[in-house]
């Protein structure tokens, strides 16, 4: 056994799963309206292939994606409304509204995949068409990072089924209703990528999801494929923790997993590659946890990409009046964000629909000084010194970030959870980030817009220089016929 | 007697003093300060506009003259209290705040050409100093806004007043939403 602890630092929070648990996963009618953002959580934007006017089925491809952003499909058939900036979880962004016309056609194109058939890099392609992406909250496509790991030759599928935030529970219940596809997800993955072998990693707090996933893997009989049972503490379903926790190795700060070996993707992008393969759907749906003590009944539902958040809520019986819901929050309580409407669409990011009342989550204290306590550096994962990180964010020094490893930081909150003095540490780090972006885009602009001037004055001094020579060479002409003439 | 036991010690100092400064005069020579570097660190300072606001006909140029100690470090407008400061840090000088003599810092902007009303007359295109505008004669011209700095030198040039500057959609990043548990 290694000495090493499976987590530094981190938080044992206490747990509220257990009110959206209490039934199965409820299927969501198809939205009157879907609004597709195109940056569907991972930061980028896909390319919409859409316009006002364009008829569409279930299924239909909408938008292209490229880098960190994935394919888009339309989850209802209609017609697009129009594509435009609408509010998203993640501010302003660009969507296409699609009006359903209540018939979900579904479009002929979608079709099963043998893909067994298929080799690693035909398969990997197959993948990159469904609009696969990580449904753990990144959303980032699943087939551009299993093609990462097939190039790096990675050697093990690590499945995250480990939900350590208090509030979220859709792994949870996808695992106790769909163990069977996230297997056989996981075994198309394991094709994909190349690995010798899977690891469904998930915490002790979940016995049933774990029964019913060993009854999964007892019918597939598949020796590659193994479970590992973790303590539920928070933030050990951070990828870079759950690596090092099953597989003890550490990832490089600024490296991505593969360089270790190991290719990490969340239980539901498995059940959603499983949809995929077994029927051709690409990804339409997604299962959400709505809780809090703010909504009547809190459930799991199974949402369509698109649908807003307002129909989640009326479907777990609208917001609760006593006692009042207070704040919605998109993900959970330690690493979500704070929607300002119930407007928002539902997008392969959103893991969770947090309606918290004042008790669910107490109003912060009033900002203190930093007292130099090291309670922050005792529950930092990533084993950074967050006061020394916000005496650097507070005097905006660069060299003193990058020092201190603002990069490392995954912004789990936990520094803000234990602080005494009630500092908002990691909302000091991201708008450190934050600003250290718009430093380095201006940068980049300067230089560029540097040789361009530099361009522009050598042509000009070059022009110059040529109006001069033929200035001269006519004179001397005119000269020298003049003298001829004379 | 005793000024004879001093001759040694006073002797091994005059040799020192000789040697070191002989070492000191020939490094000086050696390893002279290079003005190219230093106008390079102020250079890439400088927000690169090239706007002439400094009264210099570019970034280079003004960033020559403060290395010369012919200009002050005060006279960026788009660059700002940043660059002022950056600047006097640089060269150890006193920060002092932009002059307002030579401009008020304004947010970032980029210059959009009015292209109905635009005669083509490409007079805008030699203005521009890092050939931000795309034209023919007799055929509307426009703005590439990522190249665009918004130097306003454009402006000048324009006999019709088609071109005007607007807030810069690229450099405001979309705020974040603030932490759930803040």
């Amino acid at each position: 056994m290694s000495a090493r602890p499976l987590l530094r630092g981190g938080l044992r929070l206490e747990s509220h799963k257990t009110r959206p648990l209490q039934q199965s996963v409820q299927p969501m009618p198809a939205p009157s309206t879907a609004v597709l953002a195109l940056d569907q959580g991972s930061g980028e934007e896909a390319q919409a292939v859409v316009t006002a006017g364009t008829r569409v089925r279930v299924g239909t491809r909408v938008a292209v994606g490229c880098g960190a952003a994935t394919d888009l499909h339309s989850p209802v058939s209609g017609e697009v409304r129009a594509v435009e900036p609408r509010p998203t979880a993640s501010g302003p962004g660009t969507c296409i509204v699609v009006a359903s016309d209540g018939r979900d056609e579904r479009d002929p194109d979608l079709e099963p995949l043998d893909w067994s058939a298929l080799d690693g890099a035909a398969l990997l392609e197959r993948l990159a068409g469904g609009g696969l992406a990580g449904f753990g909250g990144a959303a980032f496509p699943t087939a551009g990072k299993l093609a990462l790991a097939r190039a790096a030759g990675v050697e093990l599928l690590l499945l995250n089924g480990a939900e350590c935030e208090p509030w979220i529970c859709c792994d949870d219940a996808l695992l106790r209703e769909r163990a069977s596809d996230v297997v056989l997800g996981t075994q198309v993955m394991l094709a994909a990528c190349g690995a010798a072998r899977a690891t469904i990693a998930l915490e002790d707090d979940k016995p049933e999801a774990r029964a019913a996933l060993e009854a999964a893997l007892a019918d597939a009989g598949d020796s590659r494929l193994e479970i590992v049972v973790l303590p539920a503490v928070f933030p050990l379903g951070a990828e870079g923790l759950l690596i090092a926790a099953v597989s003890g190795r550490e990832v490089p700060s600024g490296a991505l997993p593969p360089e270790v070996g190991v290719v990490c993707q969340n239980v539901g992008t498995a059940a959603a590659v499983a949809r995929f393969v077994s029927e051709g759907v690409p990804a339409l749906s997604r299962i959400v946890t709505v809780t809090g003590s703010g909504v009547r009944r809190p459930a799991n539902l199974e949402a369509r990409i698109g649908t807003p958040v307002a129909e989640l809520v009326a479907a777990c019986g609208g917001y609760g009046d006593t006692p009042p819901a207070a704040r919605l929050i998109a993900g959970g309580s330690l690493t979500g964000r704070a929607l300002a409407s119930d407007t928002v669409p539902v997008t392969k990011g959103l893991n969770c629909v947090l309606v918290a009342t004042a008790a669910d989550l107490p109003a912060r204290a009033a900002q203190m000084p930093c007292i130099r306590c090291g309670d922050c550096a005792a529950v930092c994962p990533v084993g950074l010194l967050p006061q020394q990180l916000h005496r650097a964010a507070h005097a905006d020094d660069p060299a003193g970030l990058a020092r201190f490893g603002l990069a490392d930081c995954i912004e789990c909150g936990c520094c803000d959870y234990v602080c005494p003095s009630a500092i908002p540490l990691t909302a000091g780090f991201r708008a450190a980030r934050d600003r250290q972006q718009l430093h380095e885009a201006e940068r980049r602009r300067a230089a560029e817009a540097k040789t361009r001037y530099e361009r522009h004055r050598r042509r000009l001094d070059e022009q110059v220089d040529a109006e001069r020579r033929a200035f001269e060479e006519a004179r001397r002409r005119a000269r020298g016929d003049g003298a001829g003439g004379n | 007697m005793n000024f004879a036991t001093l001759l040694p010690a006073l002797g091994v100092a005059a040799a020192l003093a000789v040697v070191i400064g002989a070492a000191l005069g020939w490094l000086a020579a050696r390893l002279r300060p290079d003005p190219d570097s230093l106008v390079e660190r102020i250079d890439a300072l400088l927000p690169q506009t090239q706007c002439g606001q400094c009264r210099y006909p570019g970034c280079r140029p003004y960033a020559v003259a403060i290395a010369r100690g012919e200009a002050g470090t005060d006279r960026c407008p788009p660059g700002g209290e940043d660059t002022a400061r950056a600047l006097a840090t640089l060269l150890g000088r006193e920060p002092r705040p932009v002059d307002p003599h030579y401009g008020e810092t304004r947010p970032p902007q980029v210059a959009v050409i009015d292209e109905a009303r635009c005669i083509g007359c490409a007079l805008c295109l030699p203005a521009c100093p890092v050939d931000a505008i795309v034209g023919a004669p007799r055929f509307a011209h426009t703005v590439i806004e990522a190249q665009c700095t918004g130097c306003e030198l454009c402006l000048a040039p324009c006999p019709i007043d088609c071109i005007a500057l607007q807030p810069s959609p690229g450099t405001t990043s979309r705020p974040r939403a603030s932490l759930a548990t803040a």
